[in-house]
């Protein structure tokens, strides 16, 4: 069987950053459910702040230079992604948003999503489906049921808000991802835009045929 | 193969000194600069198309018709011409003239343009602009080829027996290039009428123009129009050249870092890397557009862009200069090694000739006065050439022809 490749995309702006941790945490539970399945996978991950000029450069220019492309490639190809950004005034990062907004709209279709957030509060946990949820749906990406929300408290022991601890949500998250990258295959969507789709007798005969 | 300059027009402020020239100043300084590429043995100059502020050249035949006047072996050509907002009727006559009054010196680079509201200006919708490039081109190709024309699509009126005036001189239509930057669909269209293609290059990764070519070559052939080795490609590129290297990243800094393109996005040094723009001595100029061959093949025609951002005419004309020197080395270098199969870039006489052989070519002469110019199937002109047009026009599927 062919090894699942997941990709992380963090963007946590300090180093080291909670959101970095929430990320490699739910990547290494993915990892082990998948591993439990009898799946092999393996990880890339992308800091997104080490990418800020590069993706101020795109939307300025219309082209990634070479790291981000690479990134932009991974998260194309990938057979999972696992998405982690800071909360920010009421939503995802900025820098996190500018980097969905360079990714080729076609390019997330059908990709399972594993989504992540952290925040100072636990009152922010709802941004993941109010905000993060809608953006991925918008890409026919396919995001995960649970979410998993990280707040300063959660940081601190085993039983943070009094409800499930986080690593029983990073463990729930990460086996219902697990389970639709193991279903999941891509190797038909992934789109070149130099791909000619419509020759010239489709352009002329689709215009005279209607 | 073809070296040449192209200007998109831009009017915009020296940051050095603060002063933006006026559109007068700009249009004389572009003639300035054309006459000055013949004077240091360049092929081609190139005009661009807006319909904006800051820019100026919304009448391109009409500049390029009198640099044609002031010129007597430079190339006239246009980077680009909007295929999308421009009536292809209007584009066939207008250049069918440029092409007479400039004595067979005129081609164009056919283009969609990238500036959203310039569309519904001339009663178009950006969103169309795919389709309407495919059917305006259509038209234009067959206005410039058959004398009677029955025509009709979505994106302008029907036309009934019309004729392009004045016929294209000796009968041999003006050489296309299509310009594109990441369309696959141009470069089918280009391989399509084995028209050429051009890629701008410039602000843009080498690898993307890479795979465009490929794709413009592998349809070439595919059409049937020759090797893939055969197809026209023609290629942008930028450079600001000093005697050194050091003088020229200095002098030419403030204006990259300013201009409207690529000002305030990535460094100078990161944009030189990623991208065709080089800044440095005459032989660094030399030795990157060398290297462009590596990865699109051998090539009919380099336009370099050398005035925009601001650069005052005394340092363009000193570029030229420059460029002049360059052009001298790379037309040596370029020369070896090129396989014999590989074509010049067309010309009206390598056209000519290929048409006609030792054949004298075509001289339209009208017969008198008709006036009505309505009448399907025949021909208004004097040798009456067989009246293709009307055998594939929608005229000739319609009953009656009547409106």
């Amino acid at each position: 069987m062919t090894t699942k490749q997941i990709v992380v995309v963090s963007a946590g702006l300090s180093t080291p950053s909670s959101t970095r941790q929430l990320a490699d945490r739910l990547a290494a539970d993915s990892v082990a459910a998948l591993a439990e399945r009898g799946v092999e996978a393996e990880v890339r991950t992308f800091e997104l702040r080490e990418l800020a000029h590069d993706i101020t450069n795109h939307l300025l220019m219309g082209f990634a230079p070479p790291k981000l492309e690479e990134a932009l490639d991974a998260v194309a190809s990938a057979d999972g992604l696992i998405a982690v950004t800071p909360i920010f005034t009421t939503s995802y990062a900025g820098l996190f948003k500018s980097f969905i907004d360079v990714i080729d709209p076609q390019a997330l279709t059908d990709l399972p999503v594993l989504l992540g957030a952290t925040g100072g509060t636990p009152r922010h946990s709802l941004a993941i489906d109010y905000a993060m949820r809608p953006l991925f749906t918008y890409l026919h990406a396919v995001p995960v049921t649970t979410g998993v929300f990280a707040a300063t408290s959660d940081w601190g022991g085993a039983d943070g808000d009094g409800v499930r601890s986080l690593p029983d949500r990073i463990f729930r998250g990460a086996k219902e991802f697990a389970e639709l990258v193991e279903r999941t295959d891509r190797s038909q969507l992934v789109s070149d835009p130099f791909r000619l789709d419509r020759p010239m007798g489709h352009l002329i005969g689709g215009l005279a045929g209607e | 193969m073809q070296f040449g300059i192209f200007t998109v027009s831009d009017i915009t402020q020296d940051p050095t000194t603060g002063r933006t020239p006026t559109e007068a100043e700009r249009i004389q300084a572009t003639v300035a600069i054309a006459k000055h590429a013949e004077e240091v043995g360049l092929d081609v100059f190139a005009l661009g198309e807006h319909h904006n502020p800051p820019f100026w050249s919304s009448s391109p035949t009409t500049t390029l018709a009198y640099i044609a006047g002031q010129t007597s072996t430079l190339q006239l050509s246009t980077a680009t011409t909007l295929i999308t907002t421009n009536d292809p009727v209007k584009i066939a006559e207008d250049y069918a003239m440029l092409q007479h009054v400039s004595g067979g010196r005129a081609d164009l680079m056919i283009g969609r343009g990238n500036t959203g509201p310039v569309y519904p200006w001339f009663g178009k919708d950006i969103r169309q602009g795919l389709p309407i490039a495919v059917e305006s081109y259509e038209l234009l190709h067959r206005l410039w080829r058959e004398d009677v024309v029955d025509w009709e699509g979505k994106f302008r009126t029907p036309l009934q027996g019309f004729t392009s005036t004045p016929r294209p001189l000796d009968g041999v239509p003006p050489f296309v290039w299509h310009g594109s930057i990441r369309t696959p669909e141009i470069a089918e269209q280009a391989a399509y009428y084995g028209d050429g293609f051009f890629a701008n290059h410039i602000f843009w990764p080498a690898s993307h123009t890479q795979r465009m070519i490929a794709l413009y070559r592998q349809r070439f052939e595919h059409h049937g129009h020759g090797t893939a080795a055969q197809a026209i490609v023609g290629l942008g590129g930028q450079v600001f050249m000093r005697r050194n290297s050091q003088d020229a990243v200095r002098d030419f800094r403030p204006y990259f870092d300013n201009a409207p393109v690529y000002g305030h996005g990535p460094s100078l040094e990161e944009f030189t890397q990623q991208t065709p723009l080089t800044v440095g001595s005459p032989q660094e100029v030399i030795d990157r557009t060398l290297g462009f061959r590596d990865y699109v093949g051998d090539y009919q025609r380099q336009l370099f862009l050398v005035d925009h951002a601001g650069l005052p005419l005394k340092t363009v004309l000193e570029q030229l200069d420059l460029l002049g020197e360059v052009v001298g080395v790379l037309r040596t270098e370029f020369a070896k090694n090129r396989p014999a199969e590989v074509p010049d870039a067309p010309t009206h006489a390598s056209l000519v000739a290929a048409k006609y052989g030792d054949e004298a070519p075509r001289q339209a002469t009208p017969n008198a006065n008709r006036g009505d110019n309505l009448t399907v199937g025949a021909s208004p002109y004097q040798d009456a050439p067989a009246p293709a047009g009307s055998a594939f026009g929608p005229a000739a599927t319609r009953a009656g022809g009547a409106r």
